[in-house]
């Protein structure tokens, strides 16, 4: 086995070390060592983008990212998205209203790429949308409802 | 109607959007150990020998199990149960467990499974329908079935076909392909087992928490009230994960050695092996007609690879035959099919089980008719329709059917009739139908199918029901039908689902059952509160029960916590119960049991796209789908199931398969196994017609299964519009469009497909009398 | 789920340290930059090292330089994303920056580097899974095996070299600057390569690519094609980059590079010598891709029948020229 190593990076606000091996990925650092279990997995190899999260804003795959790449990084995942346990963000609300959601295994994968996507581009098109969520596949909704709940998030976050 | 119908947001939807909902996989036990499978590497061997000493030296392991600690037998169907959790006689497909670890963590399970040796003795696998039909080269895959490798045989005569295909003008024989293809759910599956104090409980990403029930009760020995099995929030399921599994059997077992919790989630790879998704079909199909194409007999052939066992294939093989009568008028009708077993991933039930083939086929095969009498397709469908109401030939009872208007309207809505005709764009319609719930349950009992109990106490109303939400809204559904019973809304109502411990039973989510059948049991036991809420009420006013208005939080002049008070005070505890049973509706025959269903839903789809002659290549411009629901109770979900439909249909058509090189699966991963991506997802246009189903609840019918149906040939329908050319197999790949081009090129027949249909040994076809035939004699 | 084995992982503070540490261990490390193209390997064990050495995180790799000559440099681990996001780069080399927006999907393109996708690995659909999955099947030449499965009587590997961004590199004359323990040295991209699936790259395993180095535009119009299933995330199963000088309506210089079709990018000279001196009207078109064409000979190793993408490839390289021809290329 491997040495241990220590990371230190910030989730969700919060600045955490960890112990851990240098071959364990981010995902399994969010999901067994910290107990961050809204990251979902759906194939470990970079194909389905179920694992996303925002490592300084931006959508990667967590089950590609080795420790020593989040070093010193800010993490967001889908427990990080809300603002309150009452307050959703925008986007949670409108996957929410239109039916976005159906089994919910893609959703926090999608939310965070919406996010960040919304953060560069307020009004993205429709298209603009089908590329930025291009990496996440979805089984149940067939992606329209996920379409129109970027859409009613954008208009909304825009006011 | 105050909640029914109405656009609301899911009951734990908000869980789902803040990550705290917990699937299998993400639950943690205390002092939990991690489970690994070791599978088998050929497609069919003898197990000679098993060995786990060296797994059981590997540090941080605590148990390891091979066959001979699970020797009991299990598999969803009473007559076929042919699965060992761990195999320790023979392997029968790539994938086939035959042996586990349970260890501290998965990593080390992972280690300590290569240190297991097996010894094999290789023997020569069946890799195709055609092989499975002919003598085996060693002995056969199972010990049951045959001739040679065939599992399971039916042939069934409904009317006079003689006569029938003697009165028509034109007769057409037409043989397809449907590739395999399978659930590819976003949540790889997981369980975890709990064995404390003699009791057993398993967490397990199932849609089927009942009938895991009974088969971990067998296998384990234990009583079935020693046993509790919770569905876990479900990261999809569509028939992936409706049979009892290898791992849940495992995971138990293990617990029990261990007296630990233990967890196992597969690998991607893993869930394509344990996959039941769709049997590759091949078929043939005869049919006379008038010339105005009205049909006067049919003549269907199907042949099934079943992969390694049994599953849900002898009600697949069935249902291959059983719907074709549900949308067409077909006044004599003949069906014969078999499954046969081959080494490789079992098969089983994946949305539409066993209907999407024949469908495809049926369509394309009356396109070609009306091309043969030069008549509009659409037209040829509406003349042979089933009218509401009424018995189909093989004994199917049609009550509200919606065929008439779901045409109308999304051939009005594509304008199909006025689209432009240029080579290289075209459009295909095509219907379908789907139960809403089967008629029968997969084991023989008279009890009910779904049973639903409410509370009331002091924290409000809690429903009980055993329903299993999969994502496709189940909860959403009981919930509702309560509230609009109650005045209150769906989240209000405190729901406990899916719990075999605390829930009564309900048979789970497959065929489309559970809003019919769940709704119709949460209906009752709803009415039923109801009813004694209101009398109390009614009592306080002092009015009669038939004054007191129910609704927005009031029982009449009370306010529904003071009725409940009230209510309390006088008859202590307050629970009611209701449940569903589907009224009788098998036929005569034997082989009935499958095809029968309290309602049918109808869908109908247009497929408007762009195929290029220089490459083969489709692109799907926009699909418009009609949908008889019956009554949508909710239509935010109705909609997104019309559109997951339609997703997963042009997947099948276009792209998904389960594709082997021999006996091995060619591609088992996410890259591989093509999934429509956002960008690949043309626009869907959804038009619900309400039909209001007699026995539905407030007229409901199904809505997760249907809409997949007709997409298929209406994509197949669609790229013969635009080239010109059949391609009657799918997934319909570019290859195959230009190999259509080619032999069309050639002045050969201008299509893509199997060339003719095996002989097969099918037994003696069991006449039927059709049902007006049948009471004429009684 | 499936998850790494150990290793030990490096973070060198230098280009030259990352080269020296890799010499050290001798064959032992591997480096890794974004790792999208690596991690996935690892967890199917198609590759075991001991130690990998990071160099996605060295500041001198990760920045875009335009030169004084007009020309541009860009580190090796500046990530896809950030090329397809550079207006500039956009201008000058459209058909590379092109490339990089169709590698795979958007969160790849965020991590992945565009040293690490000139290095991609080779691909084959008999080696590019599970050691399970291998083990199944048996294994072959390129890892843990002695046959070649697409081509059992072969001596050699056919795996698919899969980059996007290389057959336009290539196409637009770059050069790779490459340290290694002895020093720098600069070689074109198209001298990269070499046709062998297992050993592709003529780099040293103790080199590093630390930048593309882009030609002045010069005229140079560009654009890549990009043949695979679903618009988003899949691996080219054959592609085409064109680059093109035109005066007058006239093909003064031509370059057309494949691929998907081969283990390296493939340079398809006698059809882009055909052009020269020609209108691009359909015939010189036709007959480029058609020449382009013949070489290609796809095996049975990657997406969709190999006998339809041998097919496909003419109609790729036509699209490709026609691309580049067009206004703003
Ligand atoms: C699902 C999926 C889809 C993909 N689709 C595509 C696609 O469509 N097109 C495509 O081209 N690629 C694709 N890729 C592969 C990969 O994501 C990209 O090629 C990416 O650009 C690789 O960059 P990286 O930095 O992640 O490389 P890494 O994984 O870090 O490295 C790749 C290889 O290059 C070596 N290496 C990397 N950088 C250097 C350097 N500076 N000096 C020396 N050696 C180096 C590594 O040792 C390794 O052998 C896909 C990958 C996945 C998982
Ligand atoms: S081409 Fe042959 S040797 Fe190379 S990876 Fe594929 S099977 Fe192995
Ligand atoms: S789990 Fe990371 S992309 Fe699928
Ligand atoms: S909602 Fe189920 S995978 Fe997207």
């Amino acid at each position: 086995m491997s040495d241990s190593i220590v990371v230190g990076f910030t989730v969700n606000g919060r600045r955490r070390e960890v112990l851990t091996k240098p071959h364990h990925t981010l995902l399994e650092i969010l999901r067994e060592d910290l107990g961050l279990t809204g990251t979902k997995h759906g194939c470990e190899l970079g194909e389905c983008g179920a694992c996303t999260v925002l490592v300084d804003g931006i959508p990667q795959l967590s089950c590609l990212l080795l420790p020593h790449q989040v070093e010193g990084k800010e993490i967001t995942t889908v427990e990080g998205l809300a603002k309150s346990g009452d307050e959703l963000h925008p986007l949670q609300e409108a996957f929410v209203e239109v039916g976005a959601v159906q089994c919910g295994y893609c959703t926090p994968g999608m939310l965070l790429t919406a996010k960040a996507l919304l953060d560069e581009n307020p009004a993205p098109s429709r298209q603009e949308i089908a590329e930025a969520l291009s990496g996440n596949i979805c089984r149940c909704t067939g992606y329209e409802s996920i379409t129109r709940a970027v859409e009613l998030a954008a208009r909304r976050m825009e006011v | 109607m105050r909640v029914v119908g109405k656009p609301l947001p899911k009951v734990d939807v908000r869980a789902k959007v803040t990550g705290s909902t917990l699937y299998a996989d993400d639950l943690v036990l205390p002092d939990m150990l991690f489970c690994k499978l070791l599978r088998s590497p050929h497609p069919y061997a003898r197990i000679k020998r098993v060995d786990v000493r060296g797994a059981l030296e590997v540090e941080g392991v605590v148990a390891a199990i091979t066959g001979d600690d699970l020797p009991i037998k299990y598999g969803i169907l009473p007559v076929t149960q042919d699965e060992h959790a761990l195999e320790n006689e023979k392997v029968r497909y790539v994938g086939d467990p035959v042996a586990a670890v349970a260890a501290y963590d998965e990593e080390t399970a992972a280690l300590a499974c290569e240190r297991i040796v097996v010894e094999y003795e290789v023997l020569h696998p069946v890799t195709s329908i055609e092989e499975a039909l002919s003598e085996p080269v060693d002995e056969p895959i199972h010990d049951y079935g045959g001739p040679a490798n065939i599992h399971k045989m039916a042939a069934l005569a409904f009317g006079d076909l003689e006569s029938g295909f003697a009165q028509a003008d034109h007769i057409r024989e037409d043989v397809f392909f449907y590739e395999g293809n399978t659930h590819l759910p976003m949540e790889e599956h997981s369980a975890i087992a709990s064995y404390v104090d003699g009791k057993l409980t398993l967490w397990s990403s199932t849609q089927t928490p009942h009938y895991v029930h009974r088969a971990v009760s067998k296998v384990m020995g234990l009583p079935m009230s020693a046993v509790r099995i919770v569905a876990t929030p479900h990261g999809g399921g569509f028939g992936g994960k409706t049979d009892p599994f290898s791992h849940e059997m495992v995971v138990c077992k293990l617990a029990m050695v261990t007296g630990k919790p233990v967890k196992c989630t597969l690998t991607r790879e893993e869930v394509f092996y344990a996959h039941r998704g769709r049997h590759p079909v091949l078929m043939w199909v005869r049919t006379g007609v008038k010339r105005d194409g009205k049909i006067t007999a049919m003549h269907f052939k199907t042949a099934l690879d079943g992969g390694a066992y049994g599953s849900y294939g002898v009600a697949t093989t069935f249902y291959t035959g059983a719907l074709q009568t549900a949308t067409y008028d077909i006044p004599a009708y003949r069906f014969e099919g078999a499954r046969v077993f081959t080494n490789k991933a079992p098969c089983g039930p994946k949305r539409g089980h066993g209907t999407p083939q024949p469908r495809f086929a049926l369509e394309l095969h009356l396109d070609k008719i009306a091309e043969d009498l030069g008549l509009d397709p659409v037209e040829v469908r509406r003349r042979n329709y089933v009218k509401p109401n009424t018995t189909t030939v093989n004994w199917l009872r049609i009550t509200s059917c919606g065929l008439e208007e779901i045409t109308n309207r999304v051939i009005q809505a594509s304008g199909y009739h006025r689209r432009r005709r240029v080579e290289g764009h075209g459009m295909g319609f095509a219907v379908a139908s789907y139960l809403s719930g089967a008629g029968l349950p997969i084991y023989w009992n008279k009890l009910p199918h779904s049973e639903c109990q409410l509370k009331l106490d002091r924290g409000g109303v809690t429903a009980y029901c055993g329903a299993t939400d999969i994502g496709q809204g189940s909860d959403t559904v009981i919930a509702t039908v309560v509230a609009e019973e109650l005045g209150l809304w769906p989240s209000d109502i405190r729901l406990v689902t899916g719990d075999t411990g605390l829930a009564p039973v309900d048979l789970g989510s497959y065929s489309s059952r559970v809003t019919f059948m769940a709704g119709n049991a949460a209906l009752d036991a709803a009415r039923k509160l109801r009813d004694l809420l209101v009398e109390v009420a009614a009592e306080s006013m002092g009015c009669s029960p038939g004054e007191v208005e129910v609704g927005d939080g009031k029982i009449g002049a009370l306010s529904f916590e003071e009725t409940a008070q009230l209510a309390q005070e006088r008859y202590g505890a307050i629970s009611t119960a209701g449940s569903y049973r589907p009224p009788d509706l098998a036929g005569p025959y034997k082989g009935s049991g499958v095809g029968p269903s309290p309602a049918y839903s109808y869908s109908a789809a247009v497929v408007d796209l762009d195929a290029d002659s220089k490459t083969g290549i489709v692109q799907v411009n926009k699909v418009w789908l009609a949908h008889d629901i019956g009554r949508s109770i909710n239509p935010i979900s109705v909609r997104g199931q019309v559109e997951g439909g339609v997703y997963m249909g042009l997947g099948e058509a276009l792209m998904e398969e389960q594709a082997y090189r021999k006996a091995l699966h060619k591609q088992p991963s996410m890259l591989d196994y093509k999934s429509l991506t956002f960008v690949d997802m043309p626009e869907v246009e959804t038009i619900l017609v309400e039909t209001n189903d007699p026995e539905g609840p407030y007229g409901a019918k199904e809505v997760g299964q249907g809409p997949l149906l007709p997409v298929v040939p209406a994509v197949a329908s669609a790229i013969h519009d635009a080239l010109g050319v059949w391609v009657d197999q799918v997934p319909i790949t570019p290859d195959k469009v230009l190999k259509a081009l080619d032999a069309k090129v050639k002045g050969e027949a201008p299509r893509f497909g199997p060339k003719s249909f095996p002989d097969i040994p099918y037994p003696q076809c069991i006449k039927v009398d059709p049902p007006h035939v049948a009471t004429q004699a009684v | 789920m499936l998850r790494l084995k150990p290793f030990k992982y490096l973070r060198p503070s230098t280009v030259e340290e990352a080269a020296s540490l890799a010499a050290e261990l001798n064959g032992e490390a591997m480096m890794v930059a974004g790792g999208t193209d690596l991690v996935p390997k690892l967890k199917r064990r198609q590759m075991e090292p001991s130690a990998l050495i990071g160099i996605g995180h060295l500041e001198e790799l990760k920045s875009v330089d335009h030169l004084s000559d007009g020309g541009v440099s860009i580190g090796a681990a500046v990530t896809l994303s950030k090329v397809v996001g550079d207006g500039e780069l956009l201008q000058r080399y459209p058909g590379y920056v092109r490339a990089a927006s169709l590698v795979s999907s958007p969160p790849l393109r965020n991590l992945g580097t565009i040293g690490g996708n000139l290095l991609v690995d080779t691909r084959c659909n008999y080696y590019d899974m599970t050691y399970e999955w291998r083990q199944a099947v048996g294994f072959c030449l390129k890892k843990d095996g002695d046959i070649c499965r697409v081509a059992p009587s072969s001596p050699r590997c056919w795996a698919v070299s899969s980059s996007d961004t290389a057959p336009v590199a290539i196409a637009l004359d770059a050069s790779v600057v490459l340290v290694g323990p002895e020093g720098r040295r600069e070689v074109p991209v198209s001298s990269l390569y070499q046709d062998d699936g297992i050993r592709y790259t003529t780099k040293q395993p103790d080199e590093v690519v630390a930048f593309l180095h882009f030609p002045p535009k010069d005229g140079w119009r560009s654009s890549y094609v990009k043949l695979r299933r679903r618009g988003s995330i899949d691996f080219p199963i054959g592609g085409a980059a064109a680059a093109l000088r035109l005066q007058d309506g006239l093909v003064t210089e031509a370059r057309i590079v494949l691929s998907g079709v081969a283990s390296h990018p493939v340079i398809a000279e006698e059809a882009a010598s055909c052009l020269i001196g020609r209108h691009l009207d359909d015939d010189a078109i036709t007959e480029a891709s058609e020449k382009a064409a013949k070489p290609a000979k796809p095996l049975d190793n990657t997406d969709l029948a190999y006998t339809w993408r041998k097919r496909m490839v003419k109609h790729l390289v036509s699209q490709a020229i026609t691309e580049a021809a067009a206004p703003g290329r």
